[in-house]
């Protein structure tokens, strides 16, 4: 490999990842994974491990395909039709991709949280309820309020709404609809939290209360996370995976990633010499 | 010269200043280095030059055109001698046609009285005048507004402003016509209605179950005394409706969902113009099917199963109605469903949720007043419908619940009752007034009780 300045002439040899991509016991096991738009490669033969109960960022400049790697793992990319995906993608060693498959369960266990905040128009108990009662998790009920309660305690957000659950999910601010979003998700109780830039559409205050809402829920969950930010992802993951024009150039725990990058395209980024 | 032949000639005029005006502004703006030196763009000048030669000319022409007839008409009336001055409107009605008739070389001079023709010669005269005089002044304000204009082009003058703030009230008074239209013909139906309840009671038309609108035509002619109960008409309408909206929304609405939901893209750019082609079905030829295929295979099959049907059925008619009817629901529910923003849908399939269980649960909601808006414009397409019914239903106004029977609608009924010779002050003409007021009213309420409902049970999202 050439050692170059700049990022531009720094050949990437596909598949070829720098760090520790694999682990012991995995929760997601990926390998030589490809994903065409059409006849465009999107992501280029990646491989990578997702321990158990660990946060792991995804940081890479726009269009690097973290994104798109990310809803792999939950199939969100079926609904994509130019959208196809090649190699193999276990959950606890199932196949994701398998057609067999019921993406219902799938996504009862990965469950997401978007870019933009985007609650139901409804009301915020419905919101927190509409998982439960799709999945038919409640009895009775005061089940289903013991569920809403206990989602909202999570994410933060009880306090502020106990005394107004039948408003409009939609008048909250940007903040409390994304961390209801968040209740929203971990209410149907997934073993696995995937989330978009969580942040990108909050403000400061409004991001730093998701961050510490991140290092609670990574107790009870596993939890990838993609992100724009260096810092956010210095502050809440346990490892980070560098991508690049699709491909996955450098995995490490994080201390490591932004200390003593391995790979020159990841030192470029992460000094912010591009990106 | 004539309005028609004025029209263009103010048009010409118009571009013509727009022309001048143009020229002066680049004329002015080049020793100032360039047209960013002027307060607004040549374009501006020229076209607030145009709008100032033509729109001051076109609304004299417009007032001359509305009043001129009516002012020669009373001069010339005022000018007959008095034996000939006629005593009521019908006379002096006859008299003016007479006289104009006269005018235009119709009529023999020798077949009338001198007064008539003196006041035709004066009708010509002052004809001719007007038109000379009208021809000149529209002329002459047309060319001073455009020369104004022209000499107000200058660097400092922002005809941006005036310009934008014309083409407001242009938007205005085009907003206008429709609502002005729209009252004007509630006032001419609420007349006509108020005359027909002077002869017939509102009670009696109001919960008269007995239609049969024949009046004597003279004072000894027998039997028709004429019933104006409404309710065999507002039921014939309302059952006819109903079953064209039972066939119309399940089969409008889940049709959407496939195409906005499920469809592929190719299949969905197939089938929509198709579905919508439906709507450009003139009615008349939904008439001919109904009444010539579905109206006798309802009959047949009725008798298959031993049931009696009459050849006309207002279950024909709703049918083929409902089919009619299916573009206006599929295809504005379409559209709202595929309004709702994508990541509603994303978040409700991320948490498990099936593409039907969205659909319910989620991009159904947020769609509602969509939805309703399109059942709306159905429904009111339904309750209108004519041509449909009058072929396939029937003109009996029966009172009935069974769809089998005919039956017939308030529509039909007004088309009836105002087709063919018909004088305009007995009760059987003005009869057809006062049902098209009743639907007036009947399609409003339920607009408004729609909009209700919509604005109660809408999940709006931003």
């Amino acid at each position: 490999m050439s050692i170059s300045m700049s990022p531009a002439e720094t050949t990437i040899e596909e598949g070829k990842t720098v760090g520790i991509p694999f682990s012991d016991d995995p929760k997601f096991h990926l390998r030589n994974v490809e994903v065409f738009y059409g006849e465009s490669p999107a992501i280029k033969n990646i491989s990578l491990d997702i321990a158990r109960n660990e946060v792991i960022a995804f940081i890479g400049p726009s269009g690097c395909g973290k994104s798109t790697f990310l809803r792999c793992l939950n199939r969100m990319n079926d609904s994509i039709e130019s959208c196809q995906i090649k190699g193999s993608l276990l959950l606890d060693g199932q196949d994701i991709y398998d057609p067999k498959r019921d993406v219902v369960e799938l996504r009862a266990r990965v469950g997401m949280v978007f870019q933009k905040p985007n609650p139901f128009p409804k009301s915020i108990y419905d919101n927190v309820a509409y998982g439960p009662r799709i999945h038919g998790l409640a009895n009775r009920k005061s089940d289903l309020d013991d569920i809403v309660e206990n989602s909202l305690r999570k994410a933060g957000l009880w306090n502020e709404v106990k005394d107004r659950l039948d408003a409009m999910a939609t008048g909250m601010s940007g903040g409390q609809q994304q961390r209801l979003c968040i209740a929203r998700a971990i209410a149907v109780s997934p073993e696995v939290v995937l989330m978009d830039e969580p942040c990108s559409a909050l403000d400061p205050i409004a991001t730093a209360r998701i961050e510490e809402l991140i290092a609670e829920l990574s107790e009870s969950y596993t939890i990838v996370i993609v992100t724009h930010s260096m810092q956010q992802a210095a502050r809440v993951s346990n490892r980070t995976a560098y991508f690049h024009l699709g491909h996955l150039v450098e995995v490490n725990d994080t201390s490591k990633v932004f200390t003593m990058p391995e790979h020159e395209l990841t030192e470029s980024y992460i000094t912010g010499r591009f990106g | 010269m004539q309005t028609a032949d004025l029209l263009p000639l103010v048009l010409v005029l118009a571009a013509v200043a727009y022309g001048f005006a143009y020229m002066r502004s680049r004329a002015v703006a080049a020793p100032l280095g360039g047209i960013r030196n002027l307060k607004a763009l040549p374009a501006y000048y020229a076209a607030r030059a145009a709008l100032w030669c033509a729109i001051p000319a076109l609304i004299i022409l417009g007032a001359w055109a509305a009043f001129e007839g009516k002012v020669i008409q009373n001069v010339v009336m005022a000018s007959l001698p008095a034996e000939l001055t006629p005593q009521s409107a019908g006379h002096a009605s006859l008299t003016l046609s007479q006289i104009s008739n006269l005018a235009a070389g119709k009529l023999n001079p020798a077949m009338v009285p001198d007064g008539i023709s003196n006041a035709a010669v004066l009708l010509q005269e002052l004809r001719e005048q007007s038109s000379r005089f009208k021809s000149l002044l529209v002329i002459l304000i047309a060319v001073l507004g455009g020369t104004f204009a022209w000499t107000r082009v200058a660097p400092t003058i922002n005809a941006r402003k005036s310009v934008e703030l014309t083409l407001q009230r242009l938007f205005f008074v085009c907003a206008a016509v429709a609502i002005l239209t729209t009252i004007g013909i509630v006032f001419s139906v609420i007349f006509e209605t108020v005359r027909f309840f002077g002869k017939v009671p509102m009670s009696e038309f109001l919960f008269g179950t007995n239609w049969s609108p024949q009046t004597a035509l003279r004072a000894d002619q027998v039997g028709s005394e004429g019933a104006f109960g409404v309710i065999p008409l507002f039921t014939g309408t309302l059952m006819i409706s109903a079953i064209a909206m039972l066939i119309a929304v399940p089969v409008g609405l889940l049709s959407a969902v496939y195409l906005s939901e499920y469809a592929s893209p190719r299949m969905r750019s197939v089938v929509k113009p198709l579905l919508e082609m439906l709507a450009g079905v003139p009615t008349v030829v939904y008439g001919f099917f109904a009444a010539l295929t579905v109206a006798p295979f309802i009959r047949d099959l009725a008798l298959m199963v031993g049931l009696e049907a009459s050849s006309q059925s207002a279950l024909a008619a709703g049918l083929v109605m409902g089919i009619m009817i299916i573009p206006f629901v599929s295809s504005l529910s379409d559209d709202v469903i595929n309004a709702v923003p994508r990541s509603l849908r994303d978040g409700s399939l991320a948490l498990g949720a099936t593409q039907s269980e969205t659909m319910k649960n989620v991009i159904f909601p947020a769609a509602l007043p969509g939805i309703m808006g399109g059942i709306l414009l159905a429904a009111s397409r339904a309750i209108g419908e004519t041509m449909i019914v009058v072929m396939a239903a029937g003109l009996a106004a029966n009172l009935t619940a069974n769809p089998l029977d005919s039956v017939t609608t308030v529509t039909v009924q007004i088309v009836t009752l105002l087709t063919g010779d018909q004088e305009f002050d007995s009760a059987k003409t003005l009869a057809a007034f006062a049902l098209g007021m009743m639907l007036f009213i009947v399609t409003l309420l339920l607009n408004v009780i729609a909009l209700k409902v919509v604005r109660k049970y809408r999940e709006q999202y931003d």
